[in-house]
């Protein structure tokens, strides 16, 4: 057996190809589940009935004014279910609820044979409401002790001990935003019962197993009589891992009871209303530091914002916590975590999975205790970096510690770090009202599923008698490069060109029991099942080439479709002709591979084990220009080193860094997610329930300049050839542009004195910020903001 | 009723039939082309771009590229489009790989990961491919200069072909973080002169044409000329004009507003007159901003700095200073601009026209002394124009977003002394307004950093800012007082400036 990271000589993986349905996308060719709908016949479109309540009872409800609305056909309801009236895996969240838990939920949904008349349908609906109290912000919760799912606790050490000892000790609080994810493509699924009977839902998800699960649950039918198909998504983020399943079943229900095709495709506001998002978290903390600088202790109490339902909370939350301490040894260690149960959407799975809310946590101590240690804050965050042999303190071996100072070294010298501190100093003593500055961080991440069970994965490989290869694999693409990253392990591993090898859309009737493509793993575990696949083939088809070679199996060499012995240079056969060969001696040439990652346990309740395979490093610094007039700021530069082992597919891993990284500047920056919470009639409504008012990212929020680099020689041993993933972590390498703007912040003030920054760190908070460092303007009053300073 | 249709990808295509509130997207979608999406249905992203042959001058046309999401179809009956489709084609069974310029560069470089927006993007690319005027001599020029830090350093966001980064500012990418699509644009050379796309611009735009369609309570109308739009006025009152439907299209999205009779006066060229004289500057009311933009040509130095942060190019190449001035939002960014360019509009009906002082038109939230028979047929500036003038917009993000504040500042300084000065106001009160008690606070006195900051105190206190989603009523006073800290920053010598 061949070892997961070796790669063979010329092998495909590790070239730059574009994403395998780029040509597609450019002419406007490749299929979303929406452009389905116009290829379909005999189409009932879906619209939601969503309650006006942040918490209320539902008294009654008249469907039939729906009914008498030309063009309506059908209004689901609660007593249409046959199965299990649940949209979760955890049996809280009810698909038509009896009690509206947050502004928005869908209490029923309107067929019709337009989109109009279902709308339509959907206004003619009445319903009775008992409005309940609610509680909408963390602070509210907290007060409530309203709280759901476990509270876990991580420990290390006398973190009291070593707060009463530590030569600095410094508190404080931090509560920040969530984010919303959009995804350009909203939630979207075609349900059909199809030529054979079952149910086939087309749904963009990212978890079609979970998809077809619940909607076999709520239809009451086996796993086996529901087909679920993902072509492509535009977008997940982690948005499509657990949000999708409602919606699915609705239109699955909608299937059965017509006998029709079912369309639900959210609008953007009902994307935004009902579908969960990353969850704000509250921090409250305390921190103890050595005349070096040195973390001695921290103890914190993280509080997330899980929104009405647990979702993915506990999960999301137990990364948070794992991930307090980012690129940091901290001896002494005391961490609470608690998920408040609030009347909002449910907030769920999102780029980071709680990793960023952990880590910006820590960022956020060090970048506010810096000034107060008199130490210049990228040297803080060096002299606390992991050093080889210690371990986090869940327990786990911090391996390859040594890499955090090689890329930031690597990190200073790309950048020119030193000299563009000078430039920066002369330019900020040039400009009164314009301030530059520089912020660099670390990010250490784990990668695999915490609950190890997720971290399995299964593929299905077909090789025709032409030679040509169909790969079919449990992950799911949602623009992040797997199948192209597929389609180049499979070359690689059977030792052909890429154009052999096509893939076909991920279904769950190919590939049963699958995870979500999340938590960065799906090249790590469905590149493991496909070369194990692949490789199961290969070495039949030794067998045959080494009987016609007249050599050992083991001899045998695949190379860009020829096949040929070690060593061989004027003779060789084609793949085609091995492949034909196989066929008439009756070799199978298909396999079906799998994969599980070795060495993973963990204790949830202890919080203590080695949940992850290995961590991602990376390290940024940004530079950012902010007006002192206005709070408004720019990012002039942003250069990266990251660390994605050896690279499986380079221009997919430098995609995913950048845009990893931006959509973290937009978290920290820009999105700003607001919900109403006055106490009048729209209380629990999104505010920002469109892309007018919630702003992400566009071209002028990508640095001026952009650097990537790839961490060289960086092979990760026991990880498909040699890589490691690379979805979520750069994301968090965008903390840096916070940094870079905190020291701005700074540049305007006295020196030495503690900055705290909201965040996101909007230009208005910017402002703030400096107003607090700047007394002399002390006409602009200041309102209150979420955080304290240590 | 007339035969309604219009050509797509080159092929002529039959509208009839289709509903006065179906959007061309949803008609595209429909008729099987799914190139173009829906991200949002406000025209804030431009997954939904595609590209219209538009009028440039005396025989030529111009490749424009629009959001698919806002506009009626109906508004394209005799119109020509092309969609990301249309430019090009994937190898199939049947046909060779033909992929336009802006097709490869985006998927050569990576300029798509999941490839949702990417249709947008490439229409929103191929129309800068083809814009006329695209100079790389003149990039080069620019781009020389745009050191950053430097004041509006951010309309130097231009590649050394040219190629004008602003053209995509209203398609958002989740994805790619953009600059693989920054590197495809900057990479895009010169298209060939036998480019049957680049060729077409050499001929006339469809000439404008009546449509007629729809009854009962779901009309379109396209009237020939503006005597039979205010014939019309006359008799159905609450007839909803519609010029680039960038408002509307948002009404309909997502408010599902459904008016009786839409009423198109894009083409109108009565409303389409661009006149400068000594003492005048005319803009009609249906020219588009980037029309305008074109045909000034500079002569307004305050609108160039309005235009790149007006919304984005593909609103701006459907959007009127008429919608946006008649619409009479709060938060639009034109009428701070002509506030301080002392502007007047002209209300045209069918007892004749008469001039209203933008400053006299607005009476209250959305509301104004137009009367339901009237339009709003151009809106005049006198010259001269004042020397030092400013506008200023704060936003969360830098481009295509809507004001949390934005004042425009026009004022004229003789011998160290202001001699006159007029500030226009959005964000702050239910209409657009007028800073008067600034005004009153500068004028007369000396253009000194004494004035300014006596003067910026009272501009703190003008309107009556509220807290919402964009901003805090407290940061809207500090950013009215800072805009007049700024301005005077700005254009005065360093030496006046330092505290």
């Amino acid at each position: 057996m061949k070892s997961l990271a070796d790669r063979p000589v010329n092998p495909v993986v590790g070239v730059p190809v574009s994403h395998e349905s780029a040509q597609a996308h450019v002419t406007g060719t490749a299929l979303y589940t929406d452009d389905l709908v116009v290829r379909s016949r005999n189409v009932l479109h879906a619209w939601p009935v969503q309650a006006p309540h942040a918490h209320a009872r539902i008294l009654a409800m008249r469907t039939q004014p729906a009914l008498e609305v030309p063009g309506v056909v059908k209004v689901l309801t609660a007593s249409d279910v046959p199965g299990i009236n649940d949209s979760g895996t955890k049996h809280d969240e009810p698909l038509f609820p009896s009690e509206v838990m947050f502004y928005g939920q869908a209490v029923c949904w309107i067929l019709g044979e337009t989109l109009e008349a279902a709308r339509l349908g959907a206004e003619a609906v009445g319903v009775d409401y008992e409005p309940l109290p609610s509680l909408l912000t963390l602070t509210e919760a907290m007060a409530a002790g309203s709280f759901q799912g476990h509270q876990p606790t991580l420990t290390r050490g006398e973190p009291d001990q070593a707060l009463e000892t530590a030569a600095h000790r410094f508190s404080g609080v931090f509560e920040f935003g969530g984010q919303e994810h959009f995804y350009l493509e909203t939630h979207a699924s075609l349900a059909v019962i199809d030529d054979a009977g079952q149910v086939f839902v087309q749904c963009s998800t990212q978890h079609p197993s979970e998809t077809q699960e619940i909607v076999a649950h709520v239809l009451g039918l086996s796993s086996h009589q529901v087909t679920v198909q993902c072509l492509r998504m535009g977008g997940g983020f982690g948005g499509k891992e657990m949000q999708p399943h409602g919606f699915a079943a609705v239109a699955a229900l909608g299937a059965s009871l017509t006998g029709r095709p079912v369309r639900l495709r959210l609008n953007r506001t009902q994307d935004i209303t009902l579908t969960g998002k990353r969850h704000p978290f509250h921090a409250r903390w305390e921190a103890g530091f050595d005349d070096d600088g040195r973390l001695q202790a921290l103890k914190a109490t993280l509080t997330s914002d899980g929104g009405w339902s647990l979702d993915l909370s506990e999960p999301v939350l137990a990364r948070a916590m794992c991930h307090v301490d980012n690129a940091y040894f901290i001896p002494h260690l005391e961490v609470h975590g608690r998920i408040a149960k609030t009347n909002k959407t449910s907030q769920t799975a999102f780029r980071g999975f709680g990793g960023p809310q952990g880590m910006l946590v820590v960022e956020d101590i060090l970048g506010r205790c810096a000034p107060l240690l008199g130490i210049e804050p990228s040297e803080l965050r060096r002299r606390n970096f992991y050093a080889s042999g210690q371990s986090t303190p869940y327990g786990q071996p911090v391996r390859h510690a040594e890499r955090l100072t090689a890329i930031w070294q690597l990190l200073l010298e790309r950048a020119d770090v030193a000299r563009r501190r000078g430039h920066i100093a002369d330019f900020n003593a040039a400009h009164p009202h314009l301030k530059r500055a520089l912020g660099i961080t670390p990010v250490k991440f784990g990668i695999s599923f915490n609950l190890t069970a997720f971290n399995q994965a299964g593929a299905l490989v077909h090789v025709y008698k032409d030679g040509s290869v169909l790969i079919n694999h449990g992950g799911t693409e949602m623009g992040q490069g797997l199948h192209t990253k597929m389609r180049q392990v499979a070359a690689t591993a059977l030792g052909v060109p890429l154009a052999f090898i096509r893939l076909a859309p991920t279904r769950t009737d190919k590939v049963p029991n699958t995870s979500a493509t999340a938590a960065s793993s799906g090249a790590d575990l469905n590149g493991g099942a496909v070369k194990n696949a692949c490789e199961q083939i290969s070495s039949r088809l030794a067998d045959v080439a080494a009987r016609k070679l007249n050599i050992h199996p083991d001899d045998v060499r695949f190379d860009d479709g020829k096949v040929t012995g070690i060593g061989f240079h004027d003779r060789h056969l084609t793949f085609a002709e091995v492949v034909h060969d196989a066929y008439f001696q009756r070799v199978p040439l298909w396999a079906a591979g799998y994969y599980r990652t070795e060495g993973l346990h963990w204790d949830s309740s202890r919080m203590q084990g080695e949940p992850f395979k290995y961590f991602s490093y990376g390290a940024a610094v940004s530079e950012v220009e902010v007006d002192r007039f206005t709070g408004t700021y720019r990012q002039l530069r942003a250069d990266i080193v990251h660390d994605v082992g050896d690279s499986l597919s380079p221009l997919i891993d430098v995609g995913q860094i950048e845009g990893g990284f931006v959509q973290g500047a937009g978290w920290l920056t820009l999105e700003d997610l607001r919900w109403d919470v006055s106490d009048g009639d729209g209380r629990g409504r999104v505010a920002t329930q469109s892309a007018s008012t919630y702003k992400l990212p566009s071209f002028s929020e990508m640095p001026e300049e952009f650097n990537v680099h790839l961490f060289e020689r960086a092979t990760e041993s026991g990880v498909v050839y040699g890589s490691k993933a690379v979805g979520e972590p750069p994301l968090m390498l965008a903390i840096s542009v916070r940094e870079a703007l905190r020291e701005a912040v700074a540049a305007f003030g006295p020196g030495g004195r503690s900055v705290e920054l909201a965040s996101p760190a909007t230009p208005e908070a910017v402002f703030w910020a400096i107003e607090k460092l700047t007394p002399q303007s002390a006409k602009n009053s200041r309102p209150s903001t979420t955080t304290s300073g240590p | 009723m007339d035969r309604i249709k219009v050509v797509v990808n080159g092929q002529a295509c039959d509208l009839g039939g289709t509903g006065s509130h179906t959007r061309l997207l949803d008609w595209l979608r429909g008729a099987g082309l799914t190139g173009a999406k829906e991200g949002c249905a406000e025209g804030e992203c431009g997954a939904c771009a595609v590209l219209v042959a538009r009028p440039d001058g005396p025989g030529r046309s111009r490749w424009t590229s629009v959001n698919a999401c806002l506009p009626p179809a109906l508004a394209f009956d005799g119109q020509e489009i092309i969609t990301a489709e249309g430019l090009g084609s994937v190898a199939g069974p049947c046909a060779e790989e033909d992929l336009h310029p802006v097709q490869r560069e985006m998927a050569d470089r990576g300029g798509s990961q999941c490839g949702y927006c990417t249709p947008g993007f490439i229409c929103s690319m191929a129309a800068e491919y083809y814009r006329p005027d695209r100079n790389p001599a003149q990039a080069q020029k620019e781009t020389g200069t745009g050191a950053v830090g430097e004041e509006h350093a951010a309309d130097h966001e231009c590649g050394p072909n040219g190629f004008d980064l602003h053209a995509l500012s209203g398609n958002l990418c989740r994805c790619t973080g953009y600059r693989p699509i920054r590197d495809a644009a900057y990479a895009l050379g010169t298209p060939p002169a036998t480019d049957p796309i680049l060729e077409r611009q050499t001929r006339p735009a469809p000439a404008a044409q009546p449509t007629r369609t729809g009854a009962g309570g779901a009309r379109f109308l396209r009237p020939e000329t503006l005597g039979e739009v205010l014939t019309i006025l006359q008799e159905y009152p609450d007839t909803k004009l519609v010029a680039g439907a960038t408002d509307l299209g948002v009404e309909v999205n997502l408010r599902h507003y459904r008016p009786p009779l839409v009423l198109a006066i894009d083409r109108l060229e009565e409303l389409r007159s661009l006149k400068f004289d000594d003492g005048l500057i005319e803009i009609g009311a249906a020219l588009t901003l980037s029309d305008v933009e074109r045909g000034l040509d500079g002569r307004v130095p305050v609108l160039d700095q309005l235009f790149p942060q007006f919304a984005s190019r593909l609103i701006r190449n459907a959007a009127t200073f008429g919608g946006n001035l008649a619409t009479g939002s709060p938060i639009g960014d034109s009428a701070p601009v002509f506030l301080a360019l002392d502007a007047q509009v002209v209300l045209a009906s069918a007892d004749g026209e008469r001039e209203v002082p933008l400053s006299e038109y607005y009476t209250g939230y959305r509301q104004s002394v137009r009367k339901p028979h009237e339009v709003l047929r151009a809106v005049r500036i006198p010259a001269p124009l004042a020397e030092k003038a400013a506008f200023y917009k704060v936003a969360k993000r830098r481009f295509d977003d809507i004001s949390s504040v934005s004042v425009a500042i026009a004022l004229q300084v003789t011998d160290g002394l202001v001699a006159s000065v007029r500030i226009g106001l959005g964000g702050v009160a239910a209409t657009p307004i007028r800073a008067t008690a600034t005004e009153e606070t500068l004028a007369g006195r000396p253009w000194a950093a004494g004035t300014i900051s006596e003067a910026a105190g009272v501009m703190a206190g003008e309107g009556t800012p509220i807290d919402d989603m964009r901003a805090s009523a407290l940061y809207r006073s500090a950013m009215l007082r800072q805009a007049l800290l700024k301005f005077h920053a700005d254009k005065a010598p360093a030496a006046e400036v330092a505290r």
